[in-house]
């Protein structure tokens, strides 16, 4: 439905905020995209987070180290910091990881 | 035995009656975050419900506030697997604002401020199974805790509560939400343990 699908508009809640601890003390609790080695390094044979990818929301190419990522949830879901929209979410699922990639147009990987 | 497993029986956490199983009892109240938090002025705030016509109802603040308000005491169950029990709130059951809406819809995605959604069947927000609350333990909601309203769906695990609440979508077909789409169960009733999908 339109106006209420959108994801958060650049400059919107929470954009332009870092780190943990908001104006009000509540904070925002996330961590940068860095905390993901461990969780993708279960998934790939490289490291992803100097992997370079498109938000498919706003179109703002960062790295995933760049990207902001919260773990405080059922999944860690990784953030656009530009506009907020949602890159990536992982979870755990006993011996699988469901691995949820839509919010990239795509990723490039430097293979060395 | 039967073919029907214990657990569709309502099977019960063996250490902990109150508990559904794989779950442990909190005596804080965790915040759970997927994002950041959306700031709503109550100035600002708006609920609507918005049919599978296209017609649509809305109320502000004030308007809300003006409808019959309920005090609400429930356990609240994570699918993290924190459970938390005896919570207070106070708020409109969603039979009230139901009242004005002509809708044969079998389901609603439930919209929120910062893009959240989850999908919830009406069979399990009206006959005294939901609300739209703005109030915990006497106090106003705080914003990390989803205010100035939440969802309130007691029964289902907490990720159908919605936090910052913006309305509600009436479908004819059931359309997954923002966790559902990940994986997590379509209704996510905790006592069946309907985690994932």
């Amino acid at each position: 439905m339109n106006g209420w699908t959108g994801r958060p508009a650049p400059g919107g809640p929470g954009a332009g905020e870092r780190g943990t601890g908001g104006p009000d003390g509540l904070g925002e609790d996330y961590l940068d995209g860095n905390a993901l080695a461990g969780p993708l390094s279960e998934v790939f044979l490289i490291d992803m987070t100097s992997a370079r990818g498109r938000c498919d929301s706003c179109g703002a190419v960062s790295a995933i180290a760049e990207a902001r990522l919260y773990v405080n949830a059922p999944a860690m879901v990784l953030r656009c910091p530009s506009c907020s929209g949602v890159l990536l979410r992982v979870r755990r699922d006993g011996g699988q990881a469901v691995l949820d990639l839509r919010g990239f147009s795509y990723l490039t990987i430097d293979l060395g | 035995m039967g073919i029907i497993s214990s657990g569709f029986q309502g099977r019960r956490n063996r250490d902990d009656p109150g508990l559904p199983p794989g779950q442990h009892r909190a005596e804080d109240f965790p915040v759970l975050s997927a994002g950041p938090t959306p700031r709503i002025a109550r100035a600002d705030w708006e609920f609507r419900i918005v049919t599978e016509t296209g017609t649509s109802r809305h109320w502000d603040w004030a308007a809300f506030l003006a409808l019959p308000q309920e005090d609400i005491t429930a356990d609240i169950h994570c699918v993290t697997s924190w459970s938390k029990l005896g919570t207070h709130w106070r708020g409109v059951a969603l039979d009230t604002l139901f009242d004005q809406i002509e809708t044969t819809a079998r389901f609603s995605l439930v919209h929120s401020y910062g893009g959240y959604t989850t999908n919830v069947p009406l069979a399990d927000l009206l006959g005294g199974k939901a609300w739209i609350v703005h109030q915990f333990n006497g106090a106003d909601l705080p914003s990390e805790h989803g205010g100035p309203a939440r969802l309130l769906v007691p029964h289902l695990y907490f990720w159908k509560s919605a936090k910052w609440v913006r309305g509600l979508e009436l479908t004819g077909e059931e359309i997954p939400g923002f966790w559902e789409t990940n994986g997590y169960h379509a209704h996510g009733d905790p006592w069946r343990e309907e985690r994932y999908g």
